[in-house]
C-alpha cells in the first residue's frame, strides 16, 4: 500500500495531476495547511491576489484564453463570499473554473465559528456543482470529479469546500481515472445525425440564411472555430456573432456582419430579423440579443446547436434542435454538405447578399471624429491599428467601452476576447488581463476599461506589478458611468443620478504609486505616440485616455423594440434604404 | 442620436405567458447526497417555478438512490424547462413526467386528529370506516386516523371532519409511480 498523505498534499497532487500550472489565491486560517504544502514545492505557481474577486476573474481570463480550467484557492468565510461574484460570472458565461475554499474544521461546522460561512449553501445556485468534503476518503475522487465537471459538457465553475481537519487528515491518494464515467452526469456531446442531416437540407434550400454564433463555439475549442470558418466558406452564408463568440469567425472576412444584439450592427440585426433560416451555433438567445421576443426574426426557420438541452426553447421557439458539442456538429455539417455539393451557394442567395450589402452601406458604426477631443471609437481604432501585427489579447470591463471594443476592435482569432457577457461584472477586465498575461507571458494583453469599472478591482494592478505581468490598462475616461448615463439620457430625462465619476484619482500618479507606469492623453494628435509609448513599456501601464464625455454608444436597439427598430448614429446614411415609416423608427 | 425618439420602458422586454397552466407530477431519481433537497428546492425558487408538493425519501439503499416526487403547476413550455433544468443538476439521474406518460398512481398519507364527544364520535367513526381510515390512537375525547389515498379523497375526508371537531392534520405529500411493468 502506498504511503498515506495529508489532505493538503492531496490537493496539490491532484492539481498537478490535472495539469494545473497556476493557482490564483489568497491565504487565510482555514487554508493554511494547503498553503504550507504549496510552499514546499516548485511546480505550481501561486499568484497572490489583492482581493478574492480578483482571483476569480483572473482564473476566468486564464481559462478563456487557454481553454484550460482556471483554479482559485481561497479561505473560508470572507474568502469564499468574496469569490461569489466571479463564480456567478463564470456560471453565466460558461467558464471552466475550480474554486477550492477552506472551511472550519468539521466539528465546528454549524457553530458560527470564526470565519465560518455556509459555503456550499451560498454557492449552490452560482456554481455548476459544489462539494463539501467531510471525509478524507472522498477527497481525491471529488477533486478529480470537480475538474471533469467544470470542463466537460457546458463548462462552469465548481466549488470544493475542504474543512481544515480534512486538510490535516491522512489518506490514500489516487490519480485521475482515464475514463470518467460519472454515475449521473453524462453530457451529450455528439449531435443526432438525422437532425444534422435535416439541418443541411434546410441550408441547401434557404434563400436568406444567416449563421448566428456564440460563446459555445469558443468553449468547444479552436477546432470548432476552424469548423465554423470552413462551413461558412463552403456555404457562402453570412455570419454574425454574440459578444461572447467574437473571434470565432474572422472580422476581416467579407462574410462577417459584425456583432448582433442591442449594440450590434445594423446589417447583423436586420439580417437576423429578415432571414428565412437562422443557424444558431452555440448561442443562447439572450435578451440582449433577441430584443422583443415576439418580434424576433418572425419569418425564419430556426436551427439551434447547443450542448445544454435546457437552452433549447428557453427564450425562443426552435424548429430544429441539435444537442451536441459545436466541434462535432460542425464537422458533421461539413461532411454532409460535401456529400451534397462542392459549390458554395453564394450565387443562389445573391439577392440576400445584395440586401445585406445595402444595409452595410448605411455605415452604422460611423461617428463624427474630432480634432480637439479624442472620440472613444477613434481611440479603439487607433489601439487596434497599433497592435495589428502583435500577438494580442483584449479584456474589457463592463459598459460603453465594452461595447465600443466589441464594435471597433477586429477580432481574428478565438480566445482573444475576454469580457463579462452574461453577468455584466464591472471590474472584470483588469484581473482578467492579469490572468491572461499569466498564461501568455509574451503576448500583448490590454484591458480596454472605463474609469468607473476599473476602480472596482484597481488593486489588482499591484498583483500585476508583483508578478511582472506587463498588462496595459487602456482607460476610456469620460468621467461618467457612461452606459448608466446613456440610459438616463434615453429613459430618464437626462437626470444623471449618481452616474458622474466624482473625485477621480489621478490615474498617472496612481499607476506610479502602485509601481507601474501612468500615461495620460487628451489630444487626438498625440494619441498614436502615447499608445506606442504604452506598448513599448515593459511593465504594467495605466493609460488615462481622456475621451468625449457625452458620447453615446450606437447603434442601439432600445429595450422593448425589435431588431428592425434600431437607433442609428447621426452619421448613418439611411436615405436610400429606409422608407418614411422606417425612418420614424430608427 | 435621433432626438425625437425617446424610447420608454425598462431595460427588459417582458412577455406574459398566456398558455394554459397544467398540474404535473414529476418523478426525479437522484443520488442521495447531502444537500440534494436544497438543490432541487433552490432550483425551483431561483427560476420561479412552483412547487405544490415535494416528497423525498431513499428508495434504493445499496445504490444510494432517492426518489423525489414533485407536483408542479406550470405552462407546457415551463414544464419542459423544469424537466431540463432538473436534469442539469449533477446528482440527478433521470426525470420523468409521470402525468405525460399516462395516468400515474398517486397516493398520499395523512394523520388526522379529531376531538369530540357524544354523537360526533359515532359519526366520526362511521365516516372513517367509509373512507377506510384506520384509528391509530384513541382517547376518551379524541381519535387520530391514518388515511391513505389520492389527495382529493384525503381532502374530502378532512373537510368532513371539520364540523366533527378536527384538531389538526399532517400530510406526507404525494408519492407517485407509473402504471404497467416498466420502471424508471
Amino acid at each position: 500500500m502506498a504511503e498515506q498523505i495529508t489532505g493538503a498534499e492531496m490537493v496539490i497532487r491532484a492539481l498537478l495531476d490535472q495539469g494545473v500550472k497556476h493557482v490564483f489565491g489568497y491565504p487565510g486560517g482555514a487554508v493554511l495547511p494547503i498553503y504550507d504544502t504549496l510552499f514546499q514545492q516548485e511546480e505550481l505557481e501561486h499568484i497572490l491576489v489583492r482581493h478574492e474577486q480578483g482571483a476569480t476573474h483572473m482564473a476566468e481570463g486564464y481559462a478563456r484564453s487557454t481553454g484550460k480550467v482556471g483554479v482559485v484557492l481561497v479561505t473560508s468565510g470572507p474568502g469564499a463570499t468574496n469569490a461569489i461574484t466571479g463564480l456567478t460570472d463564470a456560471l453565466l458565461d460558461s467558464i471552466p473554473m475550480v474554486c477550492l475554499t477552506g472551511q472550519v474544521p468539521t466539528p465546528l461546522i454549524g457553530s458560527d465559528a470564526f470565519q465560518e460561512c455556509d459555503t456550499v449553501g451560498i454557492t449552490r445556485n452560482c456554481t455548476k456543482h459544489n462539494y463539501l468534503v467531510k471525509r478524507i476518503e472522498d477527497l481525491p475522487r471529488v477533486l478529480h470529479e470537480a475538474f471533469y465537471i467544470a470542463s466537460s459538457g457546458r463548462p462552469g465553475p465548481v466549488v470544493v469546500d475542504i474543512p481544515k481537519d480534512v486538510q490535516f487528515a491522512l489518506g490514500d491518494y489516487f490519480k485521475p481515472q482515464t475514463h470518467t464515467d460519472h454515475k449521473s452526469y453524462r453530457p451529450q456531446t455528439e449531435g443526432d445525425l438525422e437532425a444534422i442531416s435535416e439541418a443541411v437540407d434546410l441550408m441547401l434550400k434557404a434563400k436568406k440564411p444567416v449563421f448566428y454564433t456564440g460563446g459555445g463555439v469558443i468553449n468547444a475549442g479552436p477546432d470548432a472555430s476552424e469548423g465554423l470558418r470552413e462551413l461558412a466558406e463552403l456555404t457562402g452564408f453570412p455570419v454574425t456573432s454574440t459578444l461572447m463568440g467574437l473571434g470565432a469567425f474572422p472580422a476581416s472576412s467579407p462574410q462577417w456582419l459584425g456583432m448582433l444584439g442591442m449594440h450590434g450592427t445594423y446589417e447583423a440585426n436586420l439580417a437576423m430579423h429578415d432571414c428565412d433560416l437562422m443557424i444558431n451555433i452555440g448561442a443562447r438567445f439572450d435578451d440582449r440579443i433577441t430584443g422583443r421576443v415576439d418580434a424576433f426574426s418572425p419569418n425564419s426557420t430556426k436551427i439551434h446547436v447547443d450542448i445544454d438541452p435546457s437552452s433549447i426553447n428557453k427564450n425562443v421557439v426552435i424548429d430544429l434542435p441539435i444537442i451536441g458539442d459545436c466541434t462535432h456538429v460542425l464537422d458533421e455539417m461539413i461532411r454532409l454538405w460535401r456529400t451534397r455539393t462542392n459549390e458554395p451557394r453564394t450565387e443562389a442567395i445573391q439577392p440576400w447578399l445584395d440586401e445585406i450589402e445595402s444595409w452595410r452601406k448605411v455605415g452604422c458604426l460611423g461617428y463624427k471624429n474630432s480634432d480637439s477631443v479624442i472620440k472613444p471609437q477613434y481611440a479603439i481604432e487607433r489601439l487596434a491599428d497599433a497592435v495589428k501585427d502583435r500577438d494580442v489579447y483584449i479584456t474589457t470591463e463592463v459598459g460603453q467601452h465594452q461595447m465600443w471594443a466589441a464594435q471597433y476592435f477586429p477580432f481574428e482569432k478565438p480566445n482573444r476576447f475576454m469580457t463579462s457577457g452574461g453577468l455584466g461584472t464591472m471590474g472584470y477586465g483588469l484581473p482578467a488581463a492579469v490572468g491572461v498575461q499569466v498564461a501568455h507571458r509574451d503576448a500583448v494583453v490590454i484591458d480596454i476599461a472605463g474609469e468607473a469599472s476599473v476602480q472596482m478591482t484597481m488593486q489588482e494592478f499591484s498583483t500585476a506589478v508583483q508578478f511582472r505581468l506587463p498588462i496595459k490598462v487602456f482607460i476610456l475616461n469620460n468621467e461618467y458611468m457612461g452606459m448608466v448615463r446613456q440610459w438616463q439620457e434615453l429613459l430618464h430625462g437626462n437626470r444623471y443620478s449618481q452616474s458622474y465619476s466624482e473625485s477621480l484619482p489621478d490615474f498617472v500618479k496612481l499607476a506610479e504609486a502602485l509601481g507601474g507606469k501612468g500615461i495620460r492623453c487628451e489630444d487626438p494628435a498625440k494619441l498614436d505616440d502615447a499608445i506606442a509609448e504604452m506598448l513599448a513599456f515593459e511593465g504594467p501601464v495605466l493609460f488615462d485616455c481622456r475621451v468625449e464625455k457625452l458620447e453615446n454608444c450606437l447603434p442601439m436597439i432600445p429595450s422593448g423594440k425589435a431588431h428592425n427598430e434600431m437607433i442609428l448614429p447621426d452619421t448613418a446614411d439611411i436615405g436610400n434604404i429606409i422608407d418614411e415609416k422606417g425612418k420614424s423608427l430608427v | 442620436m435621433n432626438p425625437n425618439l425617446r424610447p420608454s420602458g425598462s431595460a427588459y422586454f417582458l412577455t406574459t405567458d398566456t398558455t394554459k397552466i397544467e398540474r404535473h407530477t414529476l418523478s426525479v431519481l437522484v443520488d442521495n447526497e447531502p444537500g440534494i433537497l436544497a438543490r432541487i428546492a433552490g432550483l425551483f425558487s431561483a427560476r420561479g417555478f412552483n412547487i405544490d408538493s415535494l416528497t423525498v425519501s431513499e428508495t434504493e439503499h445499496e445504490k444510494g438512490l432517492s426518489r423525489v416526487t414533485v407536483v408542479t403547476v406550470a405552462s407546457p413550455k415551463t414544464l419542459t424547462q423544469i424537466k431540463l433544468q432538473l436534469e442539469r443538476l449533477v446528482p440527478v439521474h433521470r426525470v420523468h413526467d409521470l402525468t405525460d406518460e399516462g395516468k400515474p398512481l398517486e397516493r398520499e398519507l395523512a394523520l388526522v386528529k379529531v376531538a369530540g364527544t357524544g354523537d360526533n364520535r359515532v359519526e366520526t367513526l362511521r365516516l372513517a370506516e367509509a373512507f377506510r381510515a384506520q384509528v391509530v390512537d384513541a382517547s376518551i375525547e379524541s381519535f387520530v386516523f391514518e388515511i391513505t389515498g389520492r389527495p382529493n379523497k384525503i381532502e374530502q375526508f378532512i373537510a368532513l371532519m371539520i364540523p366533527l371537531g378536527l384538531v389538526e392534520v399532517v400530510r406526507t405529500g404525494l408519492a407517485a409511480i407509473s402504471r404497467g411493468p416498466e420502471g424508471m
